[in-house]
């Protein structure tokens, strides 16, 4: 057995998430991501259940991976109780512990993820909130959500939010003392070591070019070879 | 008649006493509905519920984003049920549709693997000291609010009806896919006929719209969205909905889930002002509300203090509808009366 078959065996939610797959397709019928992309969830179980570990390799540095969405739509419809978004989830995870996932377009975006996300969790307590989701990196949310964030200091305690004020409410300043558990628990769990491995390896990658151009450049670029037709 | 198949799928949802914990996106976007939602427990139900200043987020979008191992998910998850514990509640209510699944998801886990659960123990106690209880209850505050629709709907003032043709609102209901896709049972009626949001419209006189794609993902998919190069597949998913929906004719729509209302709202927006297409016949968009702002609406709560002006898609014309009364200079002020600029209109969506 392969190094990847072994890594892949180990993790709780593949063990889950995977009985016999019958290549039934009913995962790739009601899948948002198999209509969007390149993508077929029924191939994904087929793969794994074969235990190759090149065929796995190559899979885990593919784009293919970080196509689902992890809706878990497919959990519900599986007739064998299966979870391909489980088993994506799993995948997703060695390729990061391998550093596999910088060789694809979608798994270098981990790095900003990682940055954003993961660092908001560390810094203020919540995986998202007003400060990080500036209008002119999201220019979908439209002039409601400039003019929320430009006046949310009037606007916010109007609705009864407490925002950065201490004590209880909706987008309170999580204390420092809470920020140091989450820290101490994600030093214990292996959370601050997987991040520093993602960082590590995408440092690798990026080589000479700037750490901002290298997040621009992952956070807009689409070559435009993933989705399954025109739409 | 068409069968109920709901009816066959009913959860356990605690009388009263509720631990509470919130949600980053709902906090986000929506602030205004976690406070009706607390104001509509203590001042309309009698219900007591904390609100702890010592929750923080489950990492749902990060270990969904799967920059988080899914023992760190678990450890920050137990010292959420560890706060619970020490205050002296069994029974969680959390406000976030992805907390809600990945709760969901820790406690099916350690059912199975015993060993997680007590590694798990270790590690918070060894990391933080504490000690927890996994809750007895675990609900999503639609759940409470569905419990007590018919005692709800004895306060409320209004009724989901068109005051001006005196027919039913017809109404879409949009249920977050991690409420019941992983683990249908958690779900009133399950992941196929789910009636949380059903059961609130039907019951406050609404009409509920039963179309193609009800059940599709709203197109959030974490780092579909999150990435902006990926942001296509989610408008792509939103756009498929409301092209399903769109023949129906809906007043509004209604969401459990703390994203979905924003992608449903902002996405009509994009899709607006890049292809010069609304979903309605008039050219301002379907409106989108949370389930605690239709609930507050319809029992008299001020709109502009429940935070119903943050949506892009204007309400205005659905309160009309109803027949609510608002004070339209209020809108877009600050608290306590502070004048404040108003914001840009779009191009194309009619404000």
């Amino acid at each position: 057995m392969g190094n990847i078959t072994t890594l892949l065996l180990q993790d709780v939610r593949f063990q889950e998430a995977l009985n016999a797959c019958m290549n039934c397709g009913v995962c790739t019928a009601i899948c948002p991501s198999a209509e969007f992309y390149n993508y077929d969830p029924r191939k994904i179980c087929d793969i794994v259940q074969r235990e190759e570990d090149v065929e796995l390799e190559k899979l885990l540095r593919s784009e293919t991976i970080w196509y689902c969405g992890e809706c878990m739509s497919c959990a519900t419809r599986c007739p064998r109780g299966n979870t391909p978004g489980l088993i994506i989830m799993a995948l997703r995870k060695i390729a990061q512990q391998l550093g596999y996932f910088v060789d694809s377009e979608k798994g270098r975006q981990q790095f900003i993820l990682n940055k954003v996300i993961g660092g908001s969790i560390l810094e203020r307590g919540y995986c998202v909130h007003p400060d990080i989701v500036a209008p002119e990196l999201h220019p979908e949310q439209g002039p409601i959500w400039k003019w929320y964030r430009d006046n949310i200091k009037d606007v916010a305690p109007k609705l009864g939010a407490n925002y950065k004020g201490e004590g209880a409410g909706a987008l309170r300043q999580i204390a420092d003392k809470n920020l140091e558990e989450i820290k101490k628990i994600f030093e214990a769990t292996g959370a601050l070591d997987f991040q520093n491995n993602i960082n590590r390896f995408s440092n690798e990658k990026r080589g000479t070019t700037s750490e901002q151009t290298y997040l621009n450049e992952i956070y807009t670029t689409n070559n435009n070879t993933h989705n399954r037709r025109t739409l | 008649m068409k069968k109920h198949f709901w009816n066959e799928y009913q959860k356990e949802i605690a009388e009263d006493h509720f631990f509470y914990s919130r949600s980053c996106i709902r906090q986000t976007f929506f602030p205004g509905s976690e406070a009706t939602f607390l104001k509509i427990m203590r001042d309309v139900l009698d219900k007591e519920i904390h609100d702890s200043v010592d929750t923080h987020t489950c990492t749902g979008i990060g270990y969904h984003s799967d920059i988080i191992p899914l023992e760190t998910a678990m450890t920050v998850i137990a010292r959420l049920f560890a706060i619970m514990t020490e205050k002296g509640y069994e029974n969680y209510a959390t406000s976030c549709i992805t907390s809600f699944g990945l709760y969901n998801e820790m406690i099916e886990l350690w059912k199975h693997n015993p060993e997680l659960l007590e590694k798990t123990r270790e590690t918070l106690k060894k990391t933080t000291g504490r000690e927890f209880q996994i809750p007895k209850n675990v609900a999503h505050p639609s759940d409470i609010i569905y419990k007590f629709r018919m005692e709800l709907k004895e306060k409320m003032k209004y009724r989901l009806v068109n005051r001006f043709t005196g027919k039913p609102l017809r109404v879409v209901e949009h249920i977050g896919c991690h409420y019941a896709k992983m683990f249908p049972e958690t779900g009133i009626g399950k992941a196929e006929f789910p009636h949380v949001l059903a059961g609130m419209i039907e019951a406050w006189g609404g009409e509920v719209v039963d179309y193609p794609e009800r059940r599709h993902c709203c197109g959030f998919g974490f780092r579909n969205y999150l990435v902006q190069a990926n942001r296509g597949f989610s408008i792509a998913n939103t756009k498929k909905k409301f092209e399903s929906m769109e023949p129906y004719e809906p007043d509004f729509i209604v969401c459990n889930c703390p994203g979905c209302p924003m992608f449903l709202d902002k996405w009509q927006y994009t899709i607006a002002e890049l292809e010069n297409k609304t979903y309605d016949k008039e050219g301002y968009g379907i409106p989108v509300l949370t389930y605690e702002e239709m609930t507050g609406m319809l029992l008299g709560y001020n709109p502009w203090e429940m935070g119903l002006q943050l949506h892009q898609v204007q309400v205005d014309r659905l309160l009309n509808k109803i027949g609510i009364p608002f004070d339209k200079d209020d809108k877009y002020r600050g608290v306590n009366g502070k004048i404040l600029p108003t914001p840009n209109k779009p191009n194309v969506l009619k404000v």
